[in-house]
């Protein structure tokens, strides 16, 4: 029953991971594919394998690579970061609404969720640019004397990141907050807790694995985020999302966008870990 | 039943004008939107008591608890708790710990960082609080246990883990939320005398919530019967079921037989009551303050039912041949080992409850379907007009 | 009583949701802009319906529209299925060899950056054209096969969760009463799971929908979806016509989520009877 499935991803998904591995150690050719073959007939009945290293030490040579990955996580760290300021008071609230009333916000969460990314991020550059509806209503108040540039910028870039994954971060964290148990928040102020440390005391530490869960979901697909820094972060916007795509789509630099992607990918793997276990974990029920 | 418990409290101090009570509720209510949860209570508690609060669920009880922790506050009135308005005062900062139905035990943190907590929160010396949590964990035998996680506890462990969390602080007042809900019958039981000890030992004052009148039979000094958010009744266990003010009150605690009839003679040393319902007159040898012609109503316990299969001889209260004395059909036998009770059918149709100890272990007289006659002391009834 | 909120947690929860929402009501105020310059509102013209006449009428965007609801329904189909089957093992079947595998390739792709899956999926299709001949070319076959791939993982999710709070004692009863496994699964479990396998059919046709960055790797020549003859327009400078296309898109969306959340709403009353 499981095996369809099973194949169909091992497949699709799997096998595919291996293909990139392998074109990361190749050649680049100006041929169709534009990678010279891994394995060559030398003589007439010796395989050689020339496993080519030249891509990665490419990438650890240019500067642009590496300041890219650097740049990626710096801006997914802060981008996830922003997610649980402003999202944590937000599951928070929702998860101590009455029922009714939760219901509802729950729906205004998911339901930008369900509009397309791209529709989204696009509205911010209607937002943000220089003729745009902030700067117009800031002039009109009179609170700054010409449009401030916000459009193409790593302001412009965050705002669209931290937008568009803001419900990744709070439904885990709404999911984690709604099973607590709120006496325990009474428990803790008949202790002598004051609100606030009773909520550093019990309430985070008892959330910790929705934090982690919903950061997650920010941080991993954001480090490899393209479309935000192509339409909101401008020509400089240095994201290794937009690296692989510009090698792949413009260069034509298959290895090399392949040995960006497994970079990435070894980079990432111990965050997808680490979330698989604690949604494990959470699962599971324990603390 | 009596009162086993308030070995602390001083004997009927409740009854003593010139003491100081030490936690006073002032005609307080409380009401959520229009439902109003806790009506015009006022209740005076003394130091030592194990105060029960009885009721059936949503009778305000909780609520009313809830707002001497702090985590409620009156619509109106005052709560006073050793002579100092609580009213606006906050729970961190209230001399009043409360053990939760929940036991609200912190998952995360072992038995002695539960237990250890408050004292943390004051800021205690290190050593003081490592040596009062062990004391206070050796006290509720758990010792053994301080490094286990909640989720690794039986029920009754975690009971005894949030009882010893809610003392350790000691506190002024100790609040306790159907402390033993959660546990099975025969552990209530004994739980229920280990906390009396444990009271008795640190002579804390005690406010228990509880929807279970044999737990409050048992612990407490006095119980407050409670019914849509107002205190019907307080007393001792004893006054409560001897004595009760009210058809509720008779009726929640224990069981009865309820008769209604008119008053027809009201005399300062005795009433006689007919009851059509009985098919007989009632002959009480107490006074009542009601008019002669009123409806009240007879409240008699199973227990003081007196069951023969001959014509009983009259007592000698006053009671005439005609009083006290009706006859019925034995419907049915529910026999539970220490007593049995019967349900025995009157010619008008109302069905009577009687309990008899079964004293010897053979006799077996009184079966199905056989004609009885019931009677009781003039002593027995209890004449209520509401 | 337990429903307590400081101001401080409603401010968050206003502005946050401001935050949320301002956005697109700005571009649903401006699909009804007159003006070209989309952000400035043009007073005297407006509120006007040119915009979404000019968008019916865009040749090229409702080519795009077409292929990408193709893509999109066959996509959601074929997910459901995949995902249901796997949900359901995963959630049924505690031990058997490559679970722990199936559970991570279904945990993955929720995370996984889209470049990747998109770039590691294109090279599979090259690399089984030179070695089969198949796929030939790259067009909504291959979107499809790629979409499927990463919906599933969602479907996954969704029936997995579904099935964790399943009262198996139904299918034991109705085995009881002489039901066959194979007869079960269709007249008990099938029916419980559905709202389950409904938002898992809607959600895989809104990644489908969606999706720009794994559709522009796996496409081919005349396969572009919607979202990316929106790209290049919006690349281009912004165009009052998506702020039309938003708005449609928003208005339908918001309608299947309230109505289907109310009908699941419903559902749970009467099955909570």
């Amino acid at each position: 029953m499981v095996a369809l499935p099973y194949l169909w991803l091992l497949l699709f998904f799997v096998v595919p991971f291996i293909i990139v591995l392998k074109i990361s150690f190749s050649d680049v050719a100006l041929a169709i594919p534009p990678y010279k073959p891994l394995l060559e007939w030398v003589g007439k009945h010796s395989l050689a394998v020339k496993l080519n290293f030249d891509n990665y030490a490419f990438l650890f040579t240019d500067s642009l690579y590496l300041h890219a990955f650097a740049n990626s996580i710096k801006v997914a760290f802060l981008s996830t970061l922003m997610c649980l300021i402003i999202g944590y008071p937000m599951a928070y609230g929702i998860a101590r609404a009455k029922p009714a009333v939760r219901n509802v916000l729950l729906l205004l969460v998911i339901l930008p969720f369900w509009t397309s990314l791209l529709l989204r991020v696009y509205a911010w550059i209607g937002l943000l640019k220089a003729n745009g509806v902030i700067n117009n209503v800031l002039l009109s108040l009179g609170l700054i004397h010409e449009p401030l540039t916000m459009l193409y910028t790593p302001f412009a870039m965050y705002v669209g990141i931290v937008y568009s994954y803001l419900p990744f971060l709070i439904l885990p964290l709404y999911a984690n907050l709604e099973k607590m148990d709120w006496q325990l928040l009474e428990a803790a102020e008949d202790l002598g807790c004051r609100p606030w440390q009773a909520f550093y005391k019990i309430t985070l530490p008892l959330s910790r694995n929705g934090i982690l869960a919903g950061s997650m979901l920010v941080f991993i697909p954001a480090v490899g985020e393209f479309v935000i820094p192509a339409l909101l972060g401008g020509p400089n916007a240095l994201m290794i999302g937009r690296v692989l795509w510009d090698e792949f789509f413009a260069n034509r630099a298959w290895p090399v966008a392949s040995a960006v992607a497994i970079l990435l990918l070894l980079l990432l793997v111990p965050f997808m870990m680490w979330y698989q276990s604690v949604q494990a974990r959470e699962s599971a029920g324990a603390r | 039943m009596t009162a086993s418990a308030g070995g602390v409290v001083k004997a009927q101090i409740w009854n003593d004008p010139s003491a100081r009570p030490y936690v006073e509720i002032e005609r307080v209510n409380k009401s959520f939107g229009d439902f109003t949860a806790v009506k015009d209570v006022s209740l005076k508690v003394y130091k030592g008591e194990i105060f029960c609060l009885l009721g059936a669920s949503g009778c305000g009880k909780t609520t009313l608890l809830r707002m001497l922790g702090g985590f409620e506050t009156p619509s109106s009135g005052r709560i006073l708790i050793d002579g100092e308005d609580m009213t606006g005062v906050p729970p961190y900062e209230r001399p009043v710990n409360m053990m939760f139905q929940s036991y609200a035990l912190f998952p995360h943190m072992n038995v002695e960082q539960n237990v250890g907590f408050g004292l943390k929160q004051d800021r205690l010396p290190k050593g003081e609080i490592q040596s009062r949590v062990a004391t206070m964990l050796d006290l509720v035998k758990m010792g053994e246990y301080a490094r286990r996680k909640p989720h690794q506890l039986s029920g009754g462990q975690r009971q005894r883990v949030a009882l010893a969390r809610s003392l350790v602080k000691r506190p002024k007042l100790l609040l306790l939320d159907e402390p033993l809900g959660a546990l099975d019958k025969k552990l209530r039981e004994h739980t229920q005398f280990e906390l009396i000890g444990l009271q008795d030992k640190l002579g804390v004052t005690f406010i228990v919530v509880t929807h279970d009148q044999e737990e409050a039979m048992t612990l407490a000094s006095r119980i407050g019967v409670m019914n849509h958010g107002e205190i019907v009744q307080a007393g001792t266990p004893s006054e409560i079921y001897e004595f009760p003010n009210s058809r509720f009150v008779a009726d929640f605690v224990g069981s009865v037989n309820m008769f209604e009839g008119k008053l027809i003679e009201d005399e300062p040393d005795y009433v006689r009551i007919d009851s059509a319902e009985l098919g007989a007159t009632i002959y009480v040898n107490h006074g009542i303050s009601a008019p002669p012609g009123a409806t009240v109503w007879a409240a008699l316990r199973p227990e003081k039912v007196f069951m023969s299969m001959s014509p009983p001889a009259g007592d000698d209260n006053g009671a005439g041949a005609a009083d006290n004395v009706v006859r019925g059909n034995v419907q049915d036998i529910a026999y539970l080992g220490d007593l049995s009770i019967y349900l025995v059918r009157l010619a008008t149709g109302k069905v009577v409850r009687v309990t008899q100890p079964n004293t010897s272990r053979h006799a077996e007289t009184i079966g199905w379907d056989q004609q009885v006659y019931l009677s009781w002391d003039a002593t027995s009834p209890v004449v209520v007009t509401r | 009583m337990n429903y307590r909120s400081s101001f401080f947690i409603l401010t968050c929860i206003g502005l946050g949701f401001a935050f949320l929402y301002i956005p697109i009501l700005s571009m649903v105020v401006f699909s009804f802009n007159a003006s070209k310059l989309v952000t400035v509102w043009d007073g005297a013209n407006s509120p006007t319906l040119k915009w979404y006449y000019a968008l019916l009428h865009n040749e090229e965007v409702l080519d795009a529209a077409w292929i990408s609801l193709k893509v999109a329904v066959i996509n959601a189909s074929g997910s459901v299925i995949l995902g249901t089957l796997a949900g359901f093992g995963l959630a049924r079947f505690s031990q058997f060899r490559g679970r722990f595998t199936l559970n991570a390739m279904t945990t993955a792709p929720l995370v996984m950056p889209e470049v990747i899956t998109g770039l590691s999926l294109l090279l599979l299709f090259v690399a089984l054209e030179e070695l089969i001949g198949w796929p030939a070319g790259r067009g909504i076959t291959t979107m499809t096969i790629a979409h499927m791939t990463f919906s599933m993982a969602y479907v996954t999710v969704i029936v997995n969760s579904r099935m964790a709070s399943f009262d198996t004692a139904l299918e034991e009863a109705a085995m009881d009463l002489g039901a066959r496994p194979l007869k079960v699964f269709f007249v008990i479990t099938l029916p419980i799971i559905f709202p389950a396998i409904l938002s898992g059919w809607l959600l895989a046709f809104t990644l489908s929908w969606d999706d720009l960055v794994i559709s522009s790797f796996t496409s081919g020549p005349g396969s572009s979806t919607l979202p990316m003859v929106v790209f290049s327009k919006v690349r281009l400078g912004v165009s009052p016509e998506i702020n039309v296309l938003a708005t449609i898109t928003l208005g339908v969306v918001s309608t299947m989520v309230v109505g289907v959340s109310l009908w699941m709403a419903r559902r749970a009353k009467l099955d909570a009877l």
